[in-house]
């Protein structure tokens, strides 16, 4: 079963949903035009369909390989990964100053949904080297940037994010890593776990970031620091040279993305890793921060572009399969059971919440090219806070629901799809992971509820809103019927936004607050979902590609009638008041 | 030298093709195109002999529609130096892009010219054969391997039962087949510098070749379906089937 990259799809949603021109005509933008960005997909779709996903069930099979001399990957992965890099895709959105392409964030988005729908196990790593060139490129000193960024940039080197260590997951004040002063440099002690890719065969060079507390740091998150530990120590030349003191010392054996390796690191069990301080001490946890937004909209968009490679493995078998004569009529002949009812159900399900987690996802990425790139503050203001907003939304709901739809693709393969050489249960296995890295859903409801809507007194929640309301207008003024059932759902869905906001402002108890986060999690993910169809559907009116419009109206309708009432249910879970869960001994539960 | 290579818009390998409702030809509303197969093959191998110090130019052609120009911007994204569309939107025939061809060859007087053996959609394979004897030249057709030596040239063709290696001299028409190389992918700054290649948009008036189409299509009809197979019971049943009912032995 091959992967085929749904370009189509993607550059209506660009064009006529969220507004690429709009993007490209942010200054620092100008080559984002059409004819570009169309051929960008294009190749990019060939690149994903040709060499990445040829090498997925393989990868899931095989795994990354760890030993004394460091960590294997599956046979093809070095090789897919030179070519990568050598065709450029890895600098595709980063700044032209350190050798990448400069594009905008919304393309950028739609092209690495191609490569964790082909490959999610291959996506990570790149994934991962984004989060630490901005890292780098932010922050650290141009002696750094200088050593490091172009080549993490082109791909030659890849990059690491080491924050986690055994007693410090979400609660990072509880990192204990050290780094001592020595000279130009400090030196890095102490353990990290789950790294993606801490350790490969795949380029010549890996470079670190690490989280760590300087001899006299503060306790807690105001003193951790940022370093930069490469795997090999740097030639006076800028090549590698003498192996730091940074080893992977075991990989874990995981549900899923079992060829993306994940490393237990070792910093300085011998002499001490040498390290060098990106910008100021103490402030690494800020540091994090400004490119924890870029990453959690990353795994939100491989929540759904998971979701993506499964629906098109269950569409292919449910064409393929015949169970049955259809329900209604004379023919006795069995059919395909994509013309069964329920499978309809299924497919329409994982496509119409697969578009709309993309609407959301291109939203966030659009609302960041406007943060960074417009030429007004107060506009760059708004957007980042639209962004700010829709970055846990994007990450909590989008792959909450690519589980979901990834568990329905192995569904609608039967007893097929529980038979792992089917291929459907790896995207099950895979996807599981995307509601908990980078901050799983109750840290992204906490995020959304607290620090998106409690702290800026609900400032971004009624610029949504007021966004929303525009889209009402436009559909009121239309005239045509679909529009006047999306304006129905919109209301709705506007109502419930406004009222649940209202009601979880107004209450002090922090704790029985994050109580209902989760739900309101959900609810503006559904909530919003409707704001997008109903884009979508005042989008088809320029399709002259009818066949095309109608599916787009189908599957709008399937989500304003079937996926939007279970914002209802949040809705009324949160109404219905919140348990004091501190009233419960937990020894009782 | 120069290198002049031929590409054609036609229905992406992967799409289904469907007869259109009035049966007279494929239904192309709506459904991907890409460059033909082959003639991502002769691009690739006429920037291997460019980048072997062979050749300094390559001048991609195609023939027909304005998307075309999509078409020659993918080759120029793999790596061709300049693009002519000849712009059509009626049906060109093999002999009419053969006579299109020949018209741009002689103005641009190419040392070497290069197409794929057929287009995936009508499979005519007759353009490259006809450009040759239009401009009397040699042709290496079905090449699965090319040695450019001066203004000599080794081919090895593809033929039935083995492969034939010949010597032409140059100018020459190649027809690229199946084995003769592996298409690049597009990389992405190459991808962006596209656009800036100069891309000529012409018509076959400018050329003055007539266009009209010498052959008619009657009918195009998808292959019948395969029918359901049948177990015998017997040898003997096997053998009289094949005699009265297959009527094949």
């Amino acid at each position: 079963m091959s992967y085929s990259a749904p370009t189509k799809q993607m550059q209506f949603l660009l064009d006529h949903v969220v507004g690429m021109a709009d993007v490209a005509a942010l200054p620092g933008y100008e080559d984002a035009t059409p004819d570009i960005v169309a051929a960008i997909l294009e190749e990019a779709g060939k690149f994903a369909s040709e060499v990445l996903a040829p090498l997925n069930w393989e990868g899931d099979q095989q795994g990354a390989k760890w030993s004394e001399e460091g960590v294997t990957t599956p046979d093809g992965w070095k090789e897919a990964y030179t070519q990568f890099a050598e065709a450029g895709w890895n600098g595709l959105a980063f700044s032209p100053e350190h050798g990448g392409q400069g594009m905008p964030g919304l393309l950028s988005a739609a092209v690495q949904e191609m490569w964790h729908s082909s490959n999610m196990a291959f996506g990570l790593c790149p994934l991962l080297t984004q989060g630490a060139v901005h890292a780098i490129a932010s922050h650290a000193t141009d002696e750094l940037k200088q050593a490091y960024l172009e080549k993490m940039v082109s791909g030659l080197w890849t990059g690491t994010m080491n924050l986690t260590e055994p007693q410090a997951g979400s609660d990072l004040a509880a990192v204990r890593a050290t780094a001592t002063p020595e000279g130009d440099h400090y030196l890095v002690k102490g353990q990290k776990i789950f790294i993606t890719y801490g350790d490969h065969d795949m380029t010549e060079n890996t470079i670190h970031l690490v989280l760590a507390r300087t001899p006299d740091a503060p306790e807690g998150v105001k003193g951790i620091s940022l370093f930069v530990v490469p795997k090999f120590l740097l030639n006076a030349d800028g090549t590698p040279g003498a192996r730091n003191d940074a080893r992977c010392v075991s990989i874990e054996h995981k549900l899923g993305i079992h060829a993306s390796p994940t490393c237990v690191m070792s910093f300085g069990d011998n002499e001490g890793a040498v390290g060098y301080l990106v910008g100021e001490e103490n402030r690494g946890l800020m540091y994090m921060f400004t490119m924890m937004n870029e990453a959690r909209l990353a795994v939100g968009i491989e929540g759904y572009a998971v979701a993506e490679m499964a629906y098109q493995r269950a569409l292919a078998f449910a064409r393929d399969r015949k169970q049955g004569p259809v329900l209604l009529g004379q023919d006795t002949d069995v059919t395909g059971i994509v013309n069964h009812p329920d499978v309809r159900r299924m497919l329409m399900t994982m496509r119409s919440q697969i578009e709309v987690a993309r609407v959301m996802a291109y939203d966030c990425a659009a609302a960041f090219d406007f943060a960074g790139h417009h030429a007004d503050a107060e506009v760059r203001e708004k957007f980042k806070r639209r962004g700010e907003l829709l970055t846990p939304i994007v990450k909590g709901w989008s792959t909450e629901v690519g589980v979901e739809l990834c568990s329905l693709g192995v569904q609608i393969h039967g007893g097929m799809g529980f038979i792992e050489e089917t291929g459907a249960a790896q995207h099950l296995r895979d996807s599981r992971i995307t509601p908990i890295y980078e901050g799983t859903t109750g840290i992204q409801a906490n995020d959304l509820l607290g620090r998106k809507t409690m702290y800026d007194g609900g400032q971004g929640v009624d610029e949504l809103l007021a966004d929303m309301r525009i889209t009402q207008d436009a559909l009121a003024a239309s005239g045509n019927p679909d529009a006047a059932a999306a304006n129905l759902a919109l209301t709705i869905s506007i109502d419930q936004i406004s009222n649940v906001s209202q009601l979880l402002l107004k209450e002090e108890n922090p704790a029985v607050a994050a109580a209902a986060a989760s739900d309101y999690l959900m609810l503006m993910g559904y909530a919003t979902g409707s704001w997008a169809m109903s884009r979508v559907v005042l989008a088809t009116e320029q399709l002259e590609d009818k066949a095309f419009a109608s599916l787009q109206l189908a599957l709008a309708k399937f989500y304003f009638d079937k996926i939007a009432p279970h914002a209802g249910a949040h809705f009324l879970a949160i109404e219905n008041g919140q348990a004091d869960y501190y009233q419960i001994d937990q020894a009782i539960l | 030298m120069k290198i002049l290579v031929a590409v054609k818009r036609v229905l992406d390998y992967n799409v289904k093709a469907r007869v259109n409702a009035e049966g007279t030809g494929i239904d192309l509303a709506n459904v991907k195109m890409s460059m033909n197969p082959f003639d991502e093959i002769a691009v690739e191998e006429a920037l291997r002999i460019k980048e072997a110090g062979k050749a300094d130019e390559i001048i991609v052609v195609s023939m027909g529609v304005s998307q075309s120009q999509e078409t020659i911007r993918t080759a120029l994204a793999m790596g061709a130096d300049r693009g002519i569309l000849v712009e059509s939107d009626d049906e060109l025939q093999p002999l009419a892009v053969a006579k299109l061809l020949a018209a741009i060859a002689k103005r641009e007087e190419p040392g070497l010219v290069i197409v794929g053996k057929q287009a995936i959609d009508d499979d005519s394979n007759q353009t490259g054969q006809m450009f040759a004897a239009l401009m009397d030249w040699p042709q290496a057709t079905f090449a699965s391997s090319v040695d450019v030596d001066g203004d000599k040239m080794k081919v090895t063709r593809e033929v039935d039962g083995g492969l034939e290696t010949i010597e032409v001299s140059l100018p020459a028409l190649i027809t690229t087949d199946l084995r003769l190389n592996e298409p690049r992918y597009a990389k992405l700054p190459n991808i962006m510098k596209a656009k800036k290649k100069q891309l000529d948009v012409i018509t076959p008036a400018e050329l003055e070749v007539d266009t009209t189409s010498k052959l008619k299509v009657v009918k195009v009809e998808e292959p019948e379906q395969r029918k359901a197979g049948e177990i015998v019971g017997s040898v003997a049943e096997l053998v009289d089937k094949l005699k009265n009912e297959a009527k094949v032995i």
